[in-house]
Parts: structure tokens; C-alpha cells; sequence
């Protein structure tokens, strides 16, 4: 048990020795994080951990996979299954994973340059498919890890390194992408909202297929700095202010900008089969009692 | 519990490890009781972190807890402690140590 | 361990090569393909996708071969024995998982049907152009091992051995058609399954906890485990440490890499193949692989008939590449001949291993058709004088 330093006595009977709920779904060897000071990622890890606690998920037959960058590096850091692939690259290796040992549950944890830059075509096709990945995109309208370049995100009118006189380009509105591509499960949320954050994860935990969530989070060293935005605190503190929660709100209308209303809640929530389910069905179809559908590997028990 | 003097009563506390906090502020500004303040101190890193400066107001909510991206404070309240206390007692007894 | 009778189709075939090797790797144990189409290699996936839900496992064609080089990746730590297929231009999309495969010691199987480029080239036609690629293709220091199969039957028996050094090296393994190969039927034997050697996966038997990733066995190569187990692995394609976990300085680095390249560069006669044909006292000596291989049988005879005494080494392991055994075969011989549907590739392996003084005489093709058997027979003729 790892120390905790109670702060102002409070007077209780014995100090019980604990430690933050989120240590224990941690690789605490591997703390402190190389996140910087008010980055916003761990707060969505924390969220994360969260709902896994109240879904009850089996973190045994959990994985977490993740791309390149900042965000990237959340595999890393718990302690589960947890793999950090090549940029870009998440889903698609997901994708193998959960078909290849579909008693899995596998979730997608990466940037928003990650998954709908390079990954972008790989996002779309898994979501039409319905493979079935919860995948989790931490977007900071930036590219963290490489030092601030423009990102598919990055609003009309800011600054980036590689655009240093503002965005000219349209940005993506990422749940639209992800509702017109077939996700059967759309949310956005930002750091400030964690206690609805870990209530979507639970909801996404407890459905099946391509499940995505968005999350906006201050990058203060890199994209709040260089926009004259203020500390990681201020750009959540925006986000409180700019934020309305619109359940169901039609993803067409929920752009981002540099200022306006910031739409969050539940967009999507439609069930359909996955492409596994969708397959075992047709071929039972076809092939009647001949089909056999996918084993558990070519693992020896014991 | 808690007698400081106060009408109001302390539901809850909480706890830091100051090595891990990056005085982000994140805790302090969305305390919905605004309990907490920077202490005056520094760690290592060179960081204020935070204290616990109205514990009278602290709910035990833990969503300092939830907010902090280094996973240096959570807050949580007495029933939870005691309770996740004497989990921790029943758990080393049973594996035949004591608690520390 | 014997293959699996699911996936054996036991008996004597007619097979184009493309088809043969899907067999094999059905033999093999293979459960999971992740292909994106791409003449010459189609057939190889397409005969899977018709295979596979009486066998049980799955195929799935991917958005492109970047998903598909790494769907399989991630299907191999979910457990299963995994392969791709492709050919030039999907291959180059491809070298950047390769490298991840490498790194993370992903047992893995692609098969390269190659056809003449560089870009879209000659879809339709052959080459032999891409071997090194396959070696050097990816970024940084990192070792391939790569079969060149010369027949259907061998498109057969090679994928399974294929298979089964992917498992006992934990490294990509390459079977290098090419269209000729790919697409010539001939009659394939499928022995009995209990006929089949297959190698299982180096599963631990450690318990998590006792379990690092990436602690090497004498041999070099880790144990491994699958997602969902229970030990909590962490795979990263960063430079790590045996618990898997990043360790980006020059000590890790240095024992890292070294140990990937040196499990198969110090694997020794494992991973020597040569097929050697009267090299006993030759005055010549004809290096080839793959389809070569035939046209060159041709030359050789033809050589012989005139009086030369020929040898004829074939690579069926073509990388690592058999220095040494080239070296041994190459000394005293008056020229060595290197044949190859390219401008010149593993002519520049056989050149760097041979004794100083024997002269090198390549015979280079573009490509798009195989060797006249001729202007191999001018060459071994020249290497005689
Ligand atoms: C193939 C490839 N291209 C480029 C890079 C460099 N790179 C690393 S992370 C990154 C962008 C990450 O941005 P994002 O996904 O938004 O994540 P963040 O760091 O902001 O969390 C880039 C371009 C790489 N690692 N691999
Ligand atoms: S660069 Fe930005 S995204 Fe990356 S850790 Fe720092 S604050 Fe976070
Ligand atoms: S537990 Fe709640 S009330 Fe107490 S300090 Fe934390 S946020 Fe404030
Ligand atoms: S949220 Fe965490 S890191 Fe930030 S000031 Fe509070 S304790 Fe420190």
C-alpha cells in the first residue's frame, strides 16, 4: 500500500490505509505519468476506472488498446491487457483482438489526430461494420505528443505550430462522423462533466458494438499557451461555461468552434448486430449445423 | 467526528500525496463545497498542492477525486472509509498479519 | 504436435500456388486472415473466405493492407495463429507493422505474391523484386526469415513451415511468390493431418505475477501469453524493458535490438535451407531461388550436357541469408551465376559472402516474364571460361 497523507486531521478514530480507488486499476511502478501539469487525459482515466468499477466489469478479460501520442499512452498506464500500437493503427488491431478471442472486451483509448487522422478510414469502416470496440477519443483539437501541430480538429481561427497564422481548413465534428459511419453508440463530453463522463462509460460498457465517445480536454502546454487560452483550469472552466447538455441532439448541428455552445450528452443509442453476430447468424444460414464460429485460440488450457 | 467549531458537519475528507500533484488546480476550483486551498508548501517538484482548508465543508463527494489528472487527492466520505476500513482489517487478518 | 484435421484437406490435388498456400496455411493452424485484394495474391484470401466458416475461425478483408497487417497483430495476441497476403503495392503499406511485429515479437505469416513495380507496375506478371524489401523495408535493425517456394506443392509445404517458424522465433515470416508461382496448377499432395509436424505457440508456464513478457529463453525468444488470461501484459511498439514496458535510453536499446536480430542471425543451420544439386566439385556454381529455380534447373542441364560441371544451390530459406554455406559452396568454383526477376538484389548477399576473387556474374531481368533459360546457360558458360 502505497503512502497517503491524510491533510487536515479529521479527527477520525484510525487512520485507515488507503489509496486512491484509481491506484488500484493503475501500473503504479510506472507513476508519475509524463502527462503535464493540468493536461486533461488523467481526469478521463479517472472516469474511466470509475465505470469500470460500477459496471462491474472483469478486468481480466479487458483489454485497452492504444495509438500514438499523449493519449496514446493511456494503455500504458493501466493495468490491464493493454496495448500501444502504431499510430493510427488502434482500431484495426482492436479489431483482430476482439475476433480473435471475442470473450474480450475490448476498448480503443487514443487522440483525436490518432483515430481520425491516419486512423481515419479505419475508424469509419469499423463503425460501419459494428465491430464491437468501445472506442474512447480524448480530443485536445491538437497534436499533443508531436508539439502542437494542426489536427483534424483543430477549430476555425486557431493557432497551431504548423498553422501559425490560425486554421483556414474545416474541422470534423467527430460524433457526426461517427453517427453517419453506423456507431451504435455516440456521446460527447468534456473534463468538466466527470461524473456524466463515467455514467456514459458504464452505459457504453453495458452495450455491444462500436460504441464512441468523445472528450474534450485542455492540452494547456500546447494548444491553450499558444491561443492565449490560459492554464488547463481555465480551458475547463470554459468548458463548463460553453457546455449544454442536449441528449439526443442531432449530430449534424453539434460542430465545434473557437466559441459558441459547446453540445454535450448522448447523441446515439441504437442497437444492431455486430459484425461478429452478423456473421455467426448469416453463415448459420448457409452452412446450418456445419458452420463453426470462431474458437477461443489455438491456446492450451492448463 | 469532526468538531471545529463550526455548525456545519463534516461528511467526509480527504486525502493527497503530495509528490504526485502538478498544482493543476482542477480540485480547488471545482470543489462544490470550495473547501480546498493551495497550501503554502511546496513539493519537490516545486508544486503547491492542495489542503484541506474548510474541512468543516467537505462532503466526502470525491469529486476532487475525479477531477485530478495525477491521481494525487480523492475525497471520500466517513461511511465510505470506515467501511473500506474494515475491509482492509478483515482482508489482513485474514491473511494472518496485522494492519498497518 | 500434429495439425489440426479440420483444416487438412487430406489428398492429391490440382492447385494453382495461391491456392496451395491457403492450404497450408489452413494446415498449419492458421484461424485468422485479415487480406485487402491485390492481383496476384487474391486467390490466397479468397480460397480462405470459402474455407474458413466449416473450419472455424475468421476471415476479414480489411478497409487496406495497413488494417490488415496489424488486424492480424492483434488477432495473434488474442491467441490465434494469424497470416496476410499481399503483393507489391500492399506491401509497401505494410512495412511499418512489420516492424511492429518484429519489435513485439508477434509470431505472424505474410505471404508476398510479387509481381513487377516499383508502384503499380505489372499487376499481372512476375518479379522477384521485392526481397529486400522484406529485409530492409521497415525502419531500423531487424531480421525477417523468408521462404521462396518454386512450385505449388512447395507454396504448400512452405506455408506450413512458414507457420512454424513464426511460432518457434516469435518473428514475421515471409513466403515470396511470385505471379508464376502464384498461378501455375500442378498436383499438390495434402498428406494426413497426423502427417503434419506443427509448431504450438511458446505459451508460458509461468503463473502472472512470475511472468515477464519479454524475459528471453536460452534460445532468444520469450514465452508468450494471449489477451484475457489474466497476466496483465503490456505490448509496445517503444524500445522496452522484459516487463514490457517502455525503456527509451541507449542500454535498452542496445540489449533490445540486439537480442531481436542476434535470436536470428545466431540461429545457425535452423534456419539454413539450401538445396544443393552436384555442388560437390563444381567449376561452377548457380545460386537461385523461387521460380528461378526452375528456369535455372534448365540452364544447369543444358550446362552439364555441354560438359560443365555445374552446381546449383537453391535458397529455399532465402533470409537470414546461408553465408556461410554460400561461402563454403562458393570456394574454389570459377564463377557463381545469380539468376533473379530483378536488377540485381540477393546477387549483392551472395557478392558480400563469397571468397575474394570468384567473380560474380548476375543475370537481371525487370521482370514481367521469367528467364529465357538461355541467357542463363550464356552466363554459366561465360563463368566456365
Ligand atoms: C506513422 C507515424 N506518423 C507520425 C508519427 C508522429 N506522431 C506521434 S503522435 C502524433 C499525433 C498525436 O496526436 P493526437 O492523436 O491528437 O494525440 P495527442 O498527443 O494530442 O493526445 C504524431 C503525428 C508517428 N508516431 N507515426
Ligand atoms: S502536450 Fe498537451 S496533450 Fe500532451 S501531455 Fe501535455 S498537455 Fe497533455
Ligand atoms: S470530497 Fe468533495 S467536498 Fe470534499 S474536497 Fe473533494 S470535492 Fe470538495
Ligand atoms: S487536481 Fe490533483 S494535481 Fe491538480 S492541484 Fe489538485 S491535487 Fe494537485
Amino acid at each position: 500500500m502505497s503512502e497517503t497523507t491524510p491533510l487536515e486531521d479529521p479527527n477520525l478514530a484510525i487512520q485507515p490505509p488507503l489509496d486512491n480507488p484509481v491506484m488500484s486499476f493503475l501500473r503504479q511502478e510506472r507513476m508519475p505519468h509524463i502527462w503535464c501539469p493540468g493536461c486533461g487525459i488523467g481526469t478521463t482515466v479517472n472516469c474511466f476506472t470509475r465505470a469500470l468499477t460500477d459496471a462491474g466489469v472483469g478486468l481480466d478479460r479487458l483489454a485497452i488498446v492504444s495509438g500514438i501520442g499523449c493519449t496514446g499512452r493511456v494503455a500504458g498506464y493501466l493495468n490491464l491487457d493493454s496495448f500501444h500500437t502504431t499510430h493510427g493503427r488502434a482500431i484495426p488491431f482492436a479489431t483482430g483482438l476482439k475476433l480473435a478471442r471475442p470473450e474480450l472486451e475490448v476498448v480503443v483509448y487514443s487522440g483525436d489526430g490518432d483515430l481520425f487522422a491516419i486512423g481515419g478510414n479505419h475508424f469509419l469502416h469499423a463503425a460501419r461494420r459494428n465491430q464491437d470496440l468501445m472506442v474512447v477519443c480524448v480530443n485536445n483539437f491538437t497534436y499533443g505528443m508531436t508539439g502542437g501541430q494542426l489536427a483534424p480538429t483543430t477549430p476555425e481561427g486557431a493557432s497551431q505550430t504548423t498553422a501559425p497564422f490560425g486554421n483556414f481548413e474545416a474541422p470534423m465534428s467527430l460524433p457526426y462522423i461517427a453517427e453517419a459511419a453506423g456507431a451504435v453508440f455516440v456521446a460527447r463530453w468534456t473534463v468538466y462533466h466527470v461524473r456524466q463522463l463515467a455514467r456514459t462509460f458504464k452505459e457504453a460498457f453495458r452495450r455491444k458494438g462500436f460504441r464512441f465517445i468523445e472528450i474534450l480536454a485542455p492540452c494547456p502546454t500546447l494548444f491553450l499557451r499558444r491561443n492565449r487560452l490560459g492554464d488547463g483550469v481555465d480551458g475547463v472552466r470554459v468548458y463548463k461555461e460553453r457546455s449544454v447538455i442536449r441528449d439526443g441532439a442531432d449530430t449534424r448541428t453539434i460542430g465545434l468552434g473557437m466559441e459558441g455552445e459547446i453540445v454535450v450528452g448522448t447523441f446515439v443509442d441504437r442497437p444492431r448486430p455486430t459484425w461478429l453476430e452478423a456473421m455467426d447468424a448469416y453463415y448459420q444460414k448457409v452452412f446450418g449445423d456445419r458452420y463453426r464460429p470462431v474458437g477461443g485460440g489455438s491456446h492450451v488450457e492448463g | 467526528m469532526a468538531g471545529n467549531g463550526t455548525s456545519r458537519k463534516a461528511r467526509g475528507t480527504v486525502f493527497v500525496r503530495p509528490e504526485l500533484c502538478k498544482g493543476c488546480d482542477y480540485c480547488i476550483e471545482f470543489c462544490p463545497t470550495d473547501c480546498l486551498e493551495f497550501s503554502p508548501n511546496f513539493n519537490a517538484k516545486g508544486y503547491h498542492y492542495p489542503t484541506l482548508a474548510r474541512p468543516e465543508d467537505c462532503t466526502g463527494c470525491g469529486l476532487c477525486g475525479l477531477y485530478c489528472p495525477d491521481f494525487a487527492i480523492f475525497g471520500m466520505r466517513f461511511q465510505e472509509i470506515e467501511a473500506m476500513r474494515e475491509r482492509l482489517m478483515a482482508r489482513t487478518q485474514n491473511e494472518g498479519g496485522t494492519p498497518k | 504436435m500434429t495439425a489440426d484435421p479440420r483444416g487438412v484437406l487430406t489428398g492429391v490435388h490440382f492447385l494453382d500456388g495461391d491456392h496451395a498456400a491457403c492450404e497450408g496455411a489452413l494446415a498449419a493452424g492458421c484461424r485468422f486472415v485479415a487480406g485487402y485484394p491485390i492481383t496476384p495474391s487474391t486467390e490466397v484470401v479468397e480460397r480462405f473466405a470459402g474455407r474458413i466458416p466449416l473450419v472455424g475461425g475468421v476471415f476479414i478483408q480489411m478497409e487496406d493492407e495497413l488494417a490488415a497487417s496489424i488486424a492480424i497483430l492483434g488477432a495473434a495476441w488474442g491467441g490465434q495463429k494469424v497470416m496476410t497476403v499481399t503483393s507489391g503495392p500492399g506491401l509497401s503499406l505494410m512495412m511499418e507493422h512489420l516492424g511492429f511485429a518484429a519489435i513485439t515479437e508477434t509470431p505472424c505469416v505474410f505471404i508476398d505474391v510479387q509481381r513487377g513495380g516499383p508502384s503499380t507496375g505489372l499487376p499481372t506478371l512476375p518479379a522477384q523484386a521485392d526481397m529486400m524489401q522484406v529485409k530492409w523495408g521497415s525502419h531500423g535493425d531487424y531480421q525477417v526469415i523468408a521462404l521462396c517456394p518454386s512450385s505449388p506443392q512447395e507454396c504448400f509445404d512452405l506455408t506450413i513451415r512458414a507457420f512454424n517458424l513464426a511460432e518457434t522465433w516469435r518473428a514475421p515470416v515471409f513466403v515470396m511468390m511470385d505471379e508464376v508461382v502464384g498461378h501455375m496448377t500442378e498436383k499438390v499432395v495434402i498428406p494426413e493431418a497426423s502427417a503434419i509436424e506443427v509448431v504450438e505457440r511458446r505459451w508460458t508456464s509461468k503463473a502472472p505475477g512470475q511472468y515477464r513478457p519479454y524475459e528471453p529463453t536460452p534460445d532468444g525468444v520469450p514465452e508468450m501469453v494471449r489477451a484475457g488470461d489474466g497476466y496483465r501484459i503490456h505490448i509496445t511498439g517503444l524500445t522496452h524493458d522484459e516487463r514490457g514496458y517502455p525503456a527509451m535510453n541507449p542500454q535498452h536499446q542496445d540489449r533490445l535490438i540486439r537480442r531481436l536480430n542476434d535470436k536470428i542471425r545466431k540461429a545457425g543451420e535452423a534456419l539454413v535451407d539450401v538445396r544443393e544439386d552436384q555442388c560437390e566439385g563444381a567449376e561452377v556454381l548457380v545460386v537461385s531461388y523461387g521460380i528461378t529455380s526452375r528456369v535455372a534447373s534448365a540452364a544447369v542441364r543444358s550446362a552439364r550436357e555441354k560438359g560443365i560441371r555445374v552446381g546449383h544451390a537453391r535458397l529455399v530459406i532465402a533470409w537470414p541469408f546461408p553465408r556461410d554455406r554460400i561461402r563454403a559452396l562458393a570456394s574454389g568454383v570459377r564463377g557463381v551465376v545469380v539468376p533473379e526477376l530483378n536488377l540485381g538484389q540477393m546477387v549483392q548477399e551472395v557478392e558480400r559472402s563469397i571468397p575474394a576473387g570468384v567473380p560474380v556474374l548476375p543475370v537481371d531481368h525487370a521482370g514481367g516474364t521469367v528467364h529465357d533459360p538461355d541467357a542463363i546457360l550464356q552466363r554459366i558458360l561465360e563463368a566456365a571460361r
